[in-house]
């Protein structure tokens, strides 16, 4: 039943463009893919009570180093790319590989994670000779001109972002599916509720966590990629600031970071709620839609932490066994792991 | 060869150094007593500069009259904070307190572009610079640290000598106890919001001496303060205390060398790096 | 004074006393003994309020403090002196003197309750600017029940002061609330050192697995055979 009704689901999906929709509706269902991807990416350490506050410092290095190869030397995405992903994960590592080792967890990880995203981001600006700083950065136009160029990675027609970015976002659930049905789910989700305990059963901490950290700064750093090229524009705020980090997290938190639907979901509401409040108040009330906006997330957060994906499934198991205890719905798991000077 | 210019560089690190002191008491305060990081602090900041922007330019109140206010409407934020929106998530997982004061940041950023726009405003005070033999110190940041020094001491006093303090004290250390003592943890938690938001107050005060306000202005000393609070580590005041200074000097002396976004480059790798070698911050010793 | 009506409590869905009765009258100083795990400490946090009962009836020169906030209960004249003692570790002795006369009323009158515990501990006064962490197990021991006196409690709890102390100290300790004791004050000792602990009360209430076994003035306990032979090694 669940098989037919994803396959059909994807014929839906791969379906939409051939229809010939409105460019406006395409346009946000490829920001809702490439989002989705982002926050599935994300979703795979937040699961586990990695939160990081940071993931902007992935888009940002990804998409970045991808268009300065290409301004500058010429170099294709093609082989830009790869490079990207191994600036992200070298950051990655960098961040994690002591984090994990010297047990930083909770409230310290989630804050220093914010600072590698700052230190993207003001790397970025402070090189403004090259990246144009906060007026952000445009990739050039391949010569000679042409409207679907693969070499570049530069289309015309959007049709081309759209399969690429389902193409992508199904990618990034596989990888989800994949930990999800791993022995390291298992191992995460001990580490998250007792640290200390699962190390002395032989769990492996810092392997475990920095392997689904490397995943997910990968990931993020493709959807990063994917963002730049289809918008032709980069600006460190909108890629690198702790202002994108937080809408990763709320986006993935908002739909249900604890199944695969969850976060694009949360990236179909975020996208469309935004969209349609900026449809409704115009130009006239400039910031009513974002405080709404603000506002939804405080409320999500105290009274719906397990997203709207996590509530529906809590509410169907409820129907199915009534007699069983939902599990208490909690953002992240029991940090059972004391933070350093928590005690 | 003594640089006049280098040690223009330190005495502006020092005085800088005086209000990022002053912004990590009040993050610091809140997360020792009351356990929870306010991901919207700087905004709460933001908050104290419109009320004195509100006040002074817009309806013509005397800066005299208008910055204490900054102190009231952002104490009265803080306690708004705590009551509505960490009380109701206080013994679910540390990471939704995180998120939520996170969404309260977007709230605020946006709630500040829709009632003032997203332009840059100044209070329109234009302080002197001074100039001490070829030393050239802008009055306003040395204004903003004699004021913060105050403010330091007067959060010292309050917290050493009085009984309230005394009891935010105690809720730090051991707040499961607290009950045997007569004490509701709530009203403390409450008072300590309070006292938090006014801090954030009192550094709004001294910023829009120096600078513009516009509603995502909390973007440019938030992430610092956390970092600053983080390095002392968290909880600790006078941890934070050094670490403000510290970084302070960081960013004034590599400004001088390098650009200033640079300097703030550093000064965050520098954090990175000294996350390494102690994790719970360079000072820390709580248990 | 206090009499405990068929209370039952516990934790959770874990359940750690059943229908206990007892009673204390003014002045008197009563023990509660029993060996670990017997519900000793639940028994005295349900008293002093930090713990929900489940069932029965707890009142205070009869009035019922069911229902009572936490944090009341101090001002209702009950001050628990907590195991592990649990002074404030940065704090200095007279900062941690000065959080056990928090209440109001206890406030008012900081300045004298505070000349009267330091002459009750002199050693206290000596040591009022040390941080509370530093001092030494019995000093601690006389920190915390000093912290507790300071509210001039109607019942002072104790729970386990003899717990960590070399038997000197513990000599000292005992001593101390004996003088507590004879100043009028009432007292319930919850304590695993038996012997000590009944010489200095009263009476006593043998705990096990959460009921009151036995109870009864010292010199009766002291002749039970069962508890002879359990408890007393005779």
């Amino acid at each position: 039943m669940k098989r037919w009704l994803q396959l059909a689901g994807l014929a839906v999906l791969v379906a939409v463009p051939l229809l010939h929709p409105p460019l406006y509706f395409l346009h946000l269902a490829i920001l809702v893919l490439i989002w989705g991807m982002i926050g599935t990416a994300w979703s795979c350490m937040g699961r586990f009570g990695l939160v990081s506050l940071g993931h902007g410092g992935f888009l940002g290095a990804g998409i970045y180093t991808v268009a300065l190869l290409w301004n500058l030397y010429g170099l294709t995405p093609w082989l830009g790319i790869p490079i990207g992903i191994a600036l992200s994960l070298l950051l990655a590592l960098a961040i994690g590989l002591p984090a994990f080792r010297f047990r930083v967890v909770g409230h310290y990880f989630a804050l220093i994670t914010l600072a590698l995203g700052e230190v993207v981001r003001l790397s970025i600006i402070a090189a403004r000779d090259v990246t144009g700083g906060s007026l952000g950065m445009t990739p050039n136009r391949v010569q000679p001109p042409t409207d679907v160029s693969w070499y570049a990675l530069q289309f015309a027609d959007k049709k081309y972002f759209y399969f690429i970015a389902l193409g992508c976002w199904l990618f990034s659930l596989w990888v989800w599916q994949r930990i999800d049905r791993s022995m390291s789910r298992a191992a995460l989700e001990a580490i998250s509720e007792d640290e200390v305990a699962a190390a002395s059963l032989g769990i492996h901490v810092t392997r475990q966590k920095l392997r689904v950290t490397l995943i997910s700064a990968a990931l993020t750093s493709v959807g990063g990629m994917l963002l730049g090229l289809y918008n032709q524009y980069l600006n460190p705020e909108s890629l690198a600031g702790i202002g994108i980090s937080l809408e990763i997290v709320f986006a993935a938190i908002v739909g249900g970071m604890y199944s695969a639907p969850g976060p694009i979901i949360g990236a179909l509401l975020t996208i469309g709620f935004r969209e349609g409040l900026r449809t409704y108040f115009g130009v006239h009330l400039i910031g009513m839609a974002e405080t709404i906006y603000g506002l939804l997330l405080i409320v999500f957060i105290i009274f719906m932490p397990r997203g709207i994906y996590g509530a529906i499934e809590t509410l169907l198991r409820r129907r199915a066994a009534p007699s069983a205890r939902p599990p208490a719905a909690p953002t992240a798991p029991r940090p059972g792991p004391a933070t350093p000077g928590h005690g | 060869m003594f640089d006049f210019f280098l040690l223009e560089a330190v005495i502006n690190g020092l005085l800088f150094g005086g209000v990022l002191a002053l912004l990590s008491l009040g993050l610091n305060l809140v997360f020792g007593v009351v356990d929870v990081v306010w991901i919207a602090y700087s905004e709460v900041v933001m908050v104290g500069m419109y009320v004195i922007y509100t006040l002074h330019v817009m309806l013509g109140w005397p800066l005299v009259f208008a910055a204490p206010m900054a102190l009231v409407g952002s104490g009265i934020v803080g306690v708004l904070v705590h009551r509505l929106i960490i009380e109701p998530i206080l013994d679910t997982p540390p990471i939704n307190q995180l998120l939520a004061t996170g969404g309260l940041l977007f709230f605020l950023q946006s709630l500040a572009t829709l009632i003032y726009g997203s332009q840059f405003r100044n209070i329109g005070l234009s302080l002197p610079t001074l100039e001490f033999h070829e030393l050239y110190i802008s009055f306003a940041r040395l204004l903003a640290f004699g004021v913060a020094v105050l403010g330091m001491a007067g959060l010292y006093l309050f917290l050493s000598r009085t009984y309230v303090g005394t009891a935010i004290r105690a809720v730090a250390q051991d707040r499961q106890v607290m009950g045997l003592m007569g004490v509701d943890t709530r009203t403390v938690y409450l008072i300590t919001s309070a006292v938090g938001g006014a801090l954030a107050g009192l550094a709004a005060v001294l910023l829009v001496l120096q600078q513009d306000v516009h509603p995502f202005i909390g973007l440019t000393f938030g992430p610092i303060t956390f970092m600053i609070c983080v390095l002392g580590g968290l909880g600790n005041l006078l941890g934070g205390f050094v670490a403000a200074f510290v970084i302070s000097q960081v960013i004034s002396i590599g400004s001088f060398y390098v650009s200033t976004e640079l300097s703030y480059v550093i000064a965050f790798v520098l954090f990175i790096v000294a996350m390494f070698i102690r994790p719970e911050g360079l000072f820390h010793r709580r248990s | 004074m206090l009499k405990l009506t068929d209370v039952s409590a516990g934790y959770g869905s874990f359940q750690a006393l059943w229908n206990i009765d007892l009673e204390i009258n003014a002045g008197e100083a009563v023990a509660v003994i029993g060996p670990n795990g017997a519900g000793k400490t639940t028994l005295l946090r349900a008293i002093s309020g930090q713990l929900p009962v489940w069932s029965g009836d707890i009142a205070l020169e009869g009035r019922s403090l069911l229902g009572t906030a936490p944090h009341r209960f101090v001002q209702a004249g009950i001050a628990h002196c907590p195991e592990n003692r649990r002074l404030f570790p940065r704090m200095s002795v007279e900062d941690n003197l000065k959080m056990g006369a928090f209440i109001p009323e206890a406030r008012r009158q900081f300045g004298e309750r505070l000349a009267w515990v330091y002459g009750l501990f002199p050693r206290l006064r000596e040591r009022r600017a040390q941080i509370a962490g530093t001092l030494s197990g019995g000093e601690q021991q006389m920190c915390a029940i000093g912290r507790a006196l300071m509210s001039h409690p109607k019942l002072l709890l104790l729970d386990e002061p003899s717990a960590g102390l070399a038997p000197v100290i513990v000599r000292l300790v005992f001593d101390l609330v004996r003088r507590i004791r004879d100043e009028g004050f009432t007292v319930l000792i919850v304590e695993q050192n038996i012997r000590q602990a009944l010489e200095l009360v009263d009476r006593a209430y043998l705990l096990e697995v959460g009921r009151v076994r036995a109870s009864g003035p010292v010199a009766q306990l002291r002749d039970n055979e069962f508890l002879r032979q359990a408890y007393l090694g005779l």
